[in-house]
């Protein structure tokens, strides 16, 4: 059994629950603020995703992803963060 | 060499699953960003590892060291930047907490982040003395 299996039958698996039981937090979040970091883990967990599926497939490519995509996050976070401080209101 | 990959992506995969269950389980909005951070930031990390362990090259090598880099950068601060506009914007601790060093520290009906002696000054009122030390702080 070779790397590529194993990480297709081991690793994928875990994160993609981990995936899951965010989106649950995603949706029943009561307050605003818990979305925003269910949004930023997803993020996160997708960085490790497409880690993962890079060395499961041999495409080194999919490591742009990576970097766009933790570029992306935390500018949302940020700018979700400055909209929950400034309020709805006003 | 399989094996160093395999065990690093155990452990990212470790680290981010804590991480779900940490947001999902944590009874406050402040505990689920510090579990969701610091978890996910170590499990992102040892992900990233393997596949530069596994890629083997220096062009993917120090992309990767610069992802990690930023990610560990980052994360600390937007974490701290969502937690300080959540309590700005009281969102209620758990019924549980014992101790909320910040109340009364920050302008929270005006949303300033500035504690009142400092908003004071922001509008030209300078009799007011500088915030002194808490005594209720040193335990």
């Amino acid at each position: 059994m070779n790397l590529q299996k194993l990480v297709f039958i081991f690793i994928l698996p875990v994160l993609s629950t981990a995936m899951l039981l965010a989106l649950l937090r995603l949706v029943r979040g009561p307050s605003l603020p818990d979305r925003v970091v269910a949004l930023d883990l997803m993020a996160t967990l997708v960085i490790g995703i497409v880690s993962a599926y890079a060395v499961a497939t041999g495409q080194s490519a999919y490591l742009d992803v990576a970097i766009t995509l933790a570029l992306i996050a935390f500018l949302g976070t940020v700018a979700f963060a400055y909209y929950i401080q400034r309020g709805e209101s006003k | 060499m399989n094996g160093i990959i395999f065990l690093l992506m155990l452990i990212g995969a470790f680290f981010m699953f804590v991480a779900a269950i940490g947001i999902l389980r944590m009874p406050d909005l402040f505990m689920r960003v510090s579990a969701a951070t610091k978890a996910s930031t170590l499990g992102a990390s040892s992900l990233l590892l393997a596949a530069a362990v596994y890629f083997n090259d220096y062009g993917i090598t120090s992309r990767i060291v610069a992802i990690i880099a930023f990610i560990v950068m980052t994360a600390p601060v937007a974490a701290h930047m969502l937690g300080r506009a959540a309590y700005i914007s009281q969102v209620p601790l758990w019924e549980g907490t014992v101790c909320d060093d910040l109340k009364g520290r920050y302008d929270v009906a005006g949303r300033i982040l500035k504690n009142p002696e400092q908003a004071a000054e922001a509008e030209g009122k300078d009799d007011v003395a500088p915030a002194a030390e808490d005594p209720a702080q040193e335990k």
